[in-house]
């Protein structure tokens, strides 16, 4: 299966991957109208900074995949393909998929009171991984390895 | 002293995402969590337009400052303003990239033929097409004996599958991730990248058989393995865009892998002298031209640069006596990445004028075969490459063009070193900003698109091979020129 994979070579912490993936998936059709009136949409990838080294963060769609089996209030799935995602309508926000995270890569949304991961972008309108499109320097990459 | 830009800021646009912020190595953007806004300070922008193409909202915009001083067609806004400049430092004005002043493009007064009728244009897309050139001496004279088979000297010669080269730009003056980006495309391209007299990066010998290796007069990191490495050697006798003085890499440019590579210390300002101190003459030059061919065992061809000066046709006259292979001309509007900003904008002559010249030189005094001649100093299109070749070049050198399909702006602040887009610098976190995977297709594109308009221009004049076009003046009618500027350039009026 293709995944978003990310070279930390040329991570430039310009944190414009979270941005994209935050508008792509705010159902807004313009990163404008997404952050429109201080609103805040939170992002799927996460940019971890170093003095040197920079990288962003989102779900591997790992084979253990510990959070789908964590999950109490059954969210989370795993398709054929094997791609893990949240049905935000069934999640109750227990938070108990973070923790079992071992990549740290699941958020909250403190306002909606759920979970956010990644999902390739396959549900929403962006349908290619808005990350890899927005990156400036192919830091990040959707490819099958 | 006023900011020469203003940041403009779309309120409705801007969602304060930051990236402007985090891109500009020159701190002109910051967000203020007093106000919940984004601040400029515009004292330090150079238009380098890093921020306008990052931001993902399309919120920015650089203006020049509409604030001027009052109005005076002697002492423009810009003269007055290096005036205050060096009362305040006392220093020498430093400039970078090609001068921006208006000086004539002969090759815009310049335009091209195309065949009707009688002598039918040729579609390059379903016939062959010629663009391979061979860099070298042409051998004088060819025998067969009787069974046919040729004889004529052999001497060591560059073959390019396109008739442009990427110029000498050394590792100190522009980053690794730069170099990288121009050797792998040199390579792909099946042509050649230039080191300038930066010496040649450990990791780049493999890319050797592309490169053609320069030795200036600081002689920086030329040891045998270094001219053992490349395809081809070039001697750096001067450069278009500081003709008559040598290069300055500041010592704060100098960081461990730039000290290995030029072998010398760390921190340590690298200045190339003015003249090469073994050469005072035509006899000089042909003793460090046999110098450099018999340590590499005659295999190489020998380029000598020289910059697009007043006697530039007598001086390619004498180079081309001195024993080497290739005379390469940089006219005066040629880059670079720092010189004296008044040499820059007042020393040297237009590359056509030049070229005009050294190619009807040779050509009088029957030694045009022994070189070729290859021309640069902003050769911007390929409409430049074939109005080149037709004023008599055998090559194009290319860096300006070749750095813009980088990311570079022409925002002329090579200098500070803190180019915003990975090209002009060594700081680590802004050498990243240029992956050679994304630099060298873009190379590797703009090269091959020009390949291809080169070939329609040809197809459209009737000739389907580069060495058909070479010399080629017929081809060529001026606009809006004087008769002298015509005889020079050796073309005649459009109309004629």
């Amino acid at each position: 299966m293709k995944k978003v994979y990310v070279n930390e070579d040329w991570c430039l912490a310009c944190h414009l991957c979270e941005f994209y993936c935050a508008a792509a998936n705010s159902g807004a059709d313009s990163m404008i109208k997404a952050f429109r009136d201080g609103k805040k949409p939170v992002p799927r990838i996460q940019v971890e900074e170093g003095s040197e080294v920079n990288f962003a963060v989102q779900c591997r769609h790992c084979d253990e995949h510990p959070c789908v089996k964590g999950c109490i209030a059954g969210a989370l799935s795993v398709s054929d393909e094997g791609v893990v995602s949240c049905d935000e309508n069934k999640c109750v926000g227990c938070g108990t998929c973070i923790l079992s995270c071992p990549y740290g890569c699941i958020v909250p949304d403190e306002e909606a009171h759920v979970i956010r991961k990644c999902d390739l972008c396959v549900k929403n309108h962006n349908g290619a991984p808005a990350c890899v499109e927005g990156c400036p320097n192919n830091a990040i990459v959707f490819e099958e390895r | 002293m006023n900011p020469l830009y203003e940041v403009v800021r779309n309120p409705d646009r801007c969602i304060k995402c930051r990236v402007c912020e985090r891109q500009c190595a020159n701190e002109v953007h910051k967000y203020d969590a007093e106000l919940d806004k984004m601040i400029s300070n515009e004292m330090t922008c150079v238009d380098c337009q890093r921020c306008v193409c990052l931001c993902p909202t399309h919120a920015l915009k650089i203006r020049p400052n509409e604030n001027q001083f009052r109005e005076n067609a002697n002492w423009s806004h810009q003269i007055m303003d290096e005036v205050y400049k060096q009362a305040g430092s006392g220093g020498v004005l430093l400039s970078a990239m090609g001068t921006p002043k208006q000086y004539p493009v002969y090759w815009d007064k310049i335009l091209l033929n195309a065949s009707q009728v009688t002598n039918p244009p040729i579609d390059p897309l379903r016939e062959p097409m010629e663009t391979k050139t061979f860099l070298g001496k042409k051998s004088q004279k060819i025998t067969y004996d009787e069974n046919g088979k040729a004889h004529y000297e052999k001497t060591p010669y560059l073959e390019l599958d396109v008739p442009i080269m990427f110029s000498a730009m050394s590792f100190g003056s522009i980053s690794k991730n730069a170099h990288e980006s121009l050797a792998r495309a040199a390579t792909e391209l099946g042509t050649y990248y230039n080191t300038g007299e930066g010496g040649l990066h450990e990791d780049f010998y493999k890319y050797g058989k592309n490169t053609i290796c320069q030795v200036a007069s600081g002689r920086f990191g030329v040891f045998k393995g270094y001219l053992d490495a490349g395809a081809a050697i070039e001697i750096k006798m001067g450069q278009g865009a500081k003709p008559g003085i040598g290069g300055h890499l500041p010592g704060m440019k100098i960081n461990d892998e730039i000290s290995r590579t030029r072998m010398i210390p760390k921190g340590t300002d690298a200045i190339s002298p003015a003249p090469h101190h073994d050469i005072y003459s035509i006899e000089d030059l042909r003793q460090l031209v046999f110098s450099l061919k018999e340590a590499t065992n005659w295999e190489k061809p020998v380029i000598v640069k020289i910059a697009a000066v007043h006697n530039v046709a007598a001086i390619a006259s004498g180079v081309a006596r001195s024993g080497a292979d290739i005379i390469a001309i940089d006219g005066f509007r040629g880059g670079t990445g720092a010189a004296p900003t008044r040499i820059r904008d007042n020393v040297g002559i237009p590359i056509e004028l030049a070229l005009a010249a050294v190619d009807s030189r040779l050509r009088d005094e029957g030694i045009r075969n022994d070189v070729s001649v290859v021309v640069g100093g902003s050769i911007r299109s390929a409409a430049d490459v074939v109005k080149a070749i037709a004023l008599g070049a055998d090559a194009c050198y290319i860096a300006s063009a070749a750095l813009l399909a980088l990311g570079c702006h022409l925002c002329r602040s090579c200098n500070t070193g803190k180019c915003n887009w990975g090209i002009a610098t060594q700081r680590a976190d802004l050498v990243k900003r240029l992956n050679p995977d994304v630099g060298y297709k873009r190379l590797v594109n703009l090269v091959t698109a020009w390949d291809h308009e080169v070939k329609e221009i040809m197809g459209g004049m009737g000739i389907n091979s580069i060495e058909a076009l070479r010399g080629n003046r017929l081809m060529l009618r001026g606009v809006g020129l004087t008769q002298k500027e015509l005889d020079l350039l050796g073309i005649q009026h459009a109309g004629e």
